[in-house]
């Protein structure tokens, strides 16, 4: 599976997601600087990671969302091509427009940096296809912005078309309705704060977050 | 020449931080302070041909996050 992680001044997620891409699909993903205007041909999943892009000036991935990559990224996704976002990418995407909503600062202003248990709402998507609706998993989270906000009409939206993957199952960040990660109405643009990436495999205390891999490489190959 | 853009957050968004500073008003003892929003205001600096109309639609596409977010622009 061709795939390409992108790479912003400040990602510090980059190499990480990287691995697990490469370990699970057993193919290394082209690394893309921001700057670039092109994705690789065929390409079967972009990954936006975390960090702090252009350390989060004006608003956290504000800057980001409009380097020149993204407009390649949007139309990307708008041909279906499956977009992976998380932390720092998914407040580029909710920032690009890719997906609803907004990410706040942290009820109590917190930086959270632990692992955190998560129901798993939606096990339909190319993103979750290999997990069990309504099983709890443990992804680590580090942010200081994950405080997902929306109107109240566009979070009845989300909720009646099953968009929303993943739901915190304890008080993590103020998050309405305990959001941590929603999808596009198409399906093929996920955006969460925890991070899969980094529960790959036993040694990391969980392997939670490999599947989320593993069904996105059987969805896309 | 040079405008002012003030971005706050819209009415019906909680405001973590401006909670905070509330908080901290209280406790330095200053009382009768009902609510606290913290916004930002930018300043930019720009030729006189710079429109009403560009100085909206670069409030739109980056200075404030209309999800969250009002603008208002104050010409000098």
């Amino acid at each position: 599976m061709k795939s390409a992680v992108i790479v912003f001044p400040g990602s510090n997620c980059d190499r990480d997601l990287a691995v697990a891409i490469r370990d699970v699909t057993g193919t290394a993903p082209d690394m893309l600087w921001h700057g670039e205007t092109e994705l690789p041909a065929n390409i079967g999943l972009i990954a936006v990671p975390g960090g702090f892009s252009y350390g989060d000036y004006l608003r956290s991935g504000a800057m980001a969302a409009r380097s020149p990559i993204m407009r390649a990224i949007v139309e990307a996704a708008g041909r279906g091509v499956p977009v992976l976002g998380i932390c720092n990418g998914f407040q580029i995407l909710t920032e690009a427009g890719l997906l609803p909503g907004a990410l706040m600062r942290n009820e109590g202003l917190n930086f959270v940096c632990r692992d955190v248990a998560l129901t798993v709402e939606n096990s339909q998507s190319t993103f979750t296809a290999r997990y069990d609706k309504g099983e709890t998993v443990h992804f680590p989270v580090a942010h200081h912005d994950g405080n997902f906000t929306a109107d109240s009409e566009t979070l009845d939206r989300i909720e009646g078309e099953g968009r929303v993957a993943f739901r915190y199952a304890e008080a993590v960040n103020g998050s309405s309705r305990a959001i941590a990660g929603i999808l596009n109405d198409a399906g093929n643009v996920l955006g969460m704060m925890p991070h899969p990436e980094r529960v790959i495999e036993a040694a990391h205390g969980n392997s939670d977050g490999r599947r989320l891999f593993e069904g996105l490489l059987e969805a896309v190959a | 020449m040079k405008t002012r853009v003030y971005v706050t957050l819209k009415g019906g968004v909680l405001d973590p931080q401006g909670k905070a500073i509330h908080n901290a008003l209280g406790s330095l003892g200053f009382t009768g302070v009902n609510d606290v929003r913290a916004g930002k205001l930018i300043e930019l600096d720009h030729d006189d041909g710079v429109s009403d109309a560009d100085i909206e639609a670069m409030c739109k596409k980056l200075l404030a996050n209309t999800v969250i977010e009002n603008f208002k622009i104050e010409r000098a």
